[in-house]
């Protein structure tokens, strides 16, 4: 009777009702209605029949009026779309309805008259319905022929969509409990899976790059979700992206990038350890073909992701494949636009670049050392840009070895690289060496002399000293600037001050060049103070040996001599007196080398001295500077106190009287 | 009560990635009133970083700073205490502390917070307190072979100084403290 009503919209609509008042009437198993002459089938051919019809009804509805009222009708036919959803609901309902039933019959019925009707609306709507209507077992188990219809489809219809979708409650249904999962090894969902998105790929010639790899990240994460154990899919995954985007010659559209980036990211948050996304033979290959600027966003999210979660990357291979994978961040691509180079970026980039050395770490001496050696060999291609970051990170990681090693006996004969102090020294050499391409004097001077103390630890008396000499040449050519200078001149006293392993001939030879370089710094005060720096050059307290008291007193009188002709062109070039507190700090050392037993410097001398500040200070010519007077004051008290001490102190100090 | 959170020689990214992860989580926002800072941060990161935990914040350059314009030395007043800062590569011989007590006396403060050395020390004498808040990263250090991560926190409570400090020592973080008095001030030269 229905069938008499051929108007598109009032034929829906009294389909519609049908359906509503034969719900409750079906001859469903366990009903009232169910005899012999009315079973589950008949009632599942019913409603299939209302579902065809009004489908094909819905359908024609495009076809009424004229095409300028294109768009209301669409948007009308969409606002109808649930009459015919309906019918698939009923079906779901029908408890009569097994899998064996939905299998043979609803679903093959269904899926005619979804591609037959070839509207690309209702279709995708269509599609949709069935995959949220129907339970996810039957989907499991029919999913060659669910799937087998997808490239039937009309070209439009977002094929991806109703996919992603299929394959989201598919992640959901295996989420849902381990049972469920040897089902999908059973039915080889991964592989129908697989195969049916390389049809739909290949069917839609028109699909942009955009899509497919939609396509592929939702399958990744398909297997990401129930497959996590199983690498080879993860790889094939990324292969099949692959394939896709080397038919792309330059991959431009951006949102294509941020679908890749998507793709890569995936395993990363998954699996929280790097190393697993390390043994993907394809992961590198997906990066390949990623622009330069996405490239290096995804070198930092790798970085990013390893920092987190606190990760360590402990064999040299993996190194190795770490930095084939960010190696657009350590040096420049062939061919880059180097012009483009945000500095903060760049300078962000380098810093993480940095940092992610120090993740990578082997307890055992030979692999660490093979570490360093990969590091090394991919940080030098980086170019004079990047040195300046990277090179300190590799020499305390260098550094941190020979440490590990000083405590062991004997050397330790790897099968290429014997892991030894010295070797590691040879090559630390060569890597500070590289920052006279940048140039960075200051910075290679400082690790020079980090170097020469660690050879210090290792006793290797002409290796500390190679360092040294190193340190000064850059001291004596590069810096010229008086306030590195003053810096680098207590860096090298500070550091020489600490050797023991120097001869007496080398140790005099290093002393006597830094007592000249002191002596000779620009300004007077620097001068000062650094030469009376170079007295504790002469006296190492926890050692025997260096204990020179004439030298010591000869350097405080060099620099007091510095310090009387600091005052006098003071005076002559201002018409006041200098810096009293020059004298104060040298009063100061001279206290410390009294205490510590300095035979050469007497009570008598200290009370000299004293006198000789007092006077300046009362000088005509004086300027009240309370920062010397503060400082005198407190070296009065300190005197006054450890007379006050008793004992050996005390009586020392009553030496000196004012 | 004044909290003074002192910390220094992060040497990152040079000689190590990152605060370690039990630090981070106790260094919150908000808590500490000062921030003395020893020196080699090195990069601006870290230094944004302990801006954002407190914007009272007092850095003294180390020879490994990249920002060069920090201060040889500062000193500032908290309280009823001086303090003065120093990241200490200045002072020969290094971690020496009589000739850290010179620089006291010279800068005229009660607490003199230095490093350099990565080892964590707290020494009083005559003049007044010597602390050193050690390295927060554990950062190599050719001073000593196994650096603990560790840093300072004071609380300044009238003429009463708690000074605690954390330790990280295999894996677990310890805490330890002392207790320091001041006499009531002397007159001084000003």
């Amino acid at each position: 009777m229905c069938r008499g009503v051929q108007h598109p919209i009032r034929g829906l609509f009294l389909r519609s009702y049908l359906a509503q008042i034969s719900r409750d009437k079906l001859p469903d198993i366990g009903s009232e209605y169910e005899g012999d002459a009315d079973t589950v089938m008949d009632a599942v051919e019913f409603v299939l029949q209302n579902f065809t019809e009004m489908n094909k009804l819905w359908v024609q509805m495009q076809h009424q009026g004229p095409g300028r009222f294109r768009e209301k009708q669409e948007k009308e036919r969409s606002e109808l779309r649930d009459l015919v959803g309906k019918n698939l609901h009923v079906l779901s309902q029908i408890e009569g309805v097994d899998l064996g039933i939905y299998k043979e019959t609803v679903l093959t019925r269904v899926l005619e008259q979804v591609v037959n009707c070839k509207d690309d609306l209702a279709q995708y709507y269509l599609m949709d319905c069935i995959i949220q209507v129907f339970p996810d077992e039957y989907h499991l188990q029919t999913l060659e022929t669910l799937l087998g219809a997808c490239p039937q489809l009309q070209p439009t219809v977002d094929v991806k969509t109703v996919l992603s979708r299929l394959m989201d409650r598919l992640s959901n249904y295996a989420a849902s409990s381990e049972d469920v999962l040897p089902e999908f090894l059973q039915v080889e969902a991964f592989t129908k899976l697989s195969n049916a998105i390389g049809k739909v790929i290949e069917a839609q010639v028109d699909m942009p790059a955009v899509g497919a790899i939609t396509l592929y990240v939702s399958l990744l994460t398909f297997t990401l979700c129930v497959h996590p154990d199983r690498l080879d899919y993860v790889d094939q995954v990324l292969g099949a992206c692959v394939k896709k985007l080397y038919n792309i010659p330059k991959l431009e559209d951006s949102r294509a990038m941020k679908q890749v980036v998507a793709l890569l990211s995936a395993p990363l948050e998954k699996y929280n350890d790097i190393v697993t996304a390390l043994t993907l033979s394809n992961y590198p290959r997906v990066m390949d073909h990623l622009d330069n600027g996405t490239n290096k966003v995804m070198a930092m999210v790798i970085i990013q992701s390893i920092m987190k979660n606190n990760t360590f990357i402990s064999t040299a291979h993996k190194v190795e494949v770490l930095f084939e994978l960010i190696k657009g961040l350590i040096k420049d691509k062939d061919g880059a636009d180097v012009d483009e180079l945000d500095e903060e970026d760049f300078k962000d980039e380098q810093n993480s670049v940095a940092r992610l050395i120090h993740m990578l770490y082997n307890d055992e001496p030979e692999e660490m050392l093979k570490i360093i050696c990969i590091v090394r060999k991919h940080t030098m291609a980086g170019g004079p840009k990047r040195l300046p970051f990277t090179v300190p990170s590799l020499v305390f990681s260098a550094l941190r070895l020979v440490w590990r090693l000083q405590g062991q006996e004997g050397d330790i004969v790897g099968e290429e690289v014997p892991a030894t102090p010295k070797k590691i020294f040879q090559l630390l050499t060569q890597i500070i060496e590289a920052l006279s391409a940048v140039p960075s004097p200051e910075l290679a001077l400082r690790l020079y002399l980090q170097c020469a103390e660690a050879a210090n630890g290792c006793d290797l008396e002409l290796v500390a000293y190679e360092f040294f000499t190193q340190a000064f040449v850059l001291y004596e050519e590069e810096i010229a600037d008086s306030k590195a200078q003053v810096t680098a001149i207590h860096l090298i006293i500070g550091t020489l001050q600490r050797m023991n392993v120097f001869g007496v001939e080398n140790r005099d030879t290093m002393t006597h060049k830094t007592t000249g370089y002191s002596a000779r710094l620009l300004k007077k005060p620097d001068q000062c103070r650094a030469v009376y720096a170079c007295s504790h050059l002469f006296w190492v307290d926890d050692q025997d040996g260096i204990k020179d008291g004439e030298r010591v007193l000869l350097c405080l009188k060099r620099a007091l001599r510095i310090a009387n002709a600091a005052q006098q062109m003071a005076n002559v070039a201002r018409g006041s007196s200098g810096p009293v507190i020059l004298f104060v700090e040298i009063l100061n050392k001279y206290l410390y080398f009294f205490e510590k037993g300095n035979q050469q410097i007497t009570g008598a001398a200290i009370q000299d001295l004293i006198e000789l500040i007092n006077t300046e200070m009362q000088s005509d010519s004086a300027t009240p500077d309370t920062a010397s007077d503060a400082f005198l004051a407190s070296t009065l008290r300190y005197i006054q106190f450890q007379k006050q001490k008793g004992g050996v102190m005390g009586e020392k100090f009553e030496a000196i009287k004012f | 009560m004044v909290l003074v959170l002192a910390i220094g020689d992060l040497h990152i990214p040079h000689r190590a990635p990152d605060l370690p992860p039990k630090f981070k989580s106790m260094l919150v926002p908000g808590k500490i009133q000062h921030i003395i800072c020893t020196g080699n941060l090195c990069i601006k990161e870290v230094h944004d970083y302990f801006k954002s935990l407190c914007p009272d914040l007092h850095v003294t350059r180390g020879e490994y700073d990249e920002d060069s314009r920090y201060p040889e030395n500062k000193t500032l007043t908290i309280g009823q205490f001086k303090l003065g800062i120093c990241h200490g590569h200045q002072v020969i011989p290094w971690g020496d502390l009589d000739s850290l007590a010179m620089l006291q006396r010279q800068l005229d403060v009660d607490i003199l917070v230095t490093g350099h050395t990565h080892q964590f020390k707290a020494y009083k004498h005559e003049g007044g307190v010597v602390i050193n808040p050690g390295s927060a990263t554990g950062a190599y250090s050719s001073f000593t072979y196994d650096v603990n991560p560790s840093f300072v926190l004071m609380d300044i409570d009238g003429l009463r100084v708690v000074v605690y400090v954390y330790e990280l020592i295999d894996g677990e973080v310890k805490v330890d403290k002392i207790d320091f008095k001041k006499t009531a001030t002397t007159s001084s030269a000003h």
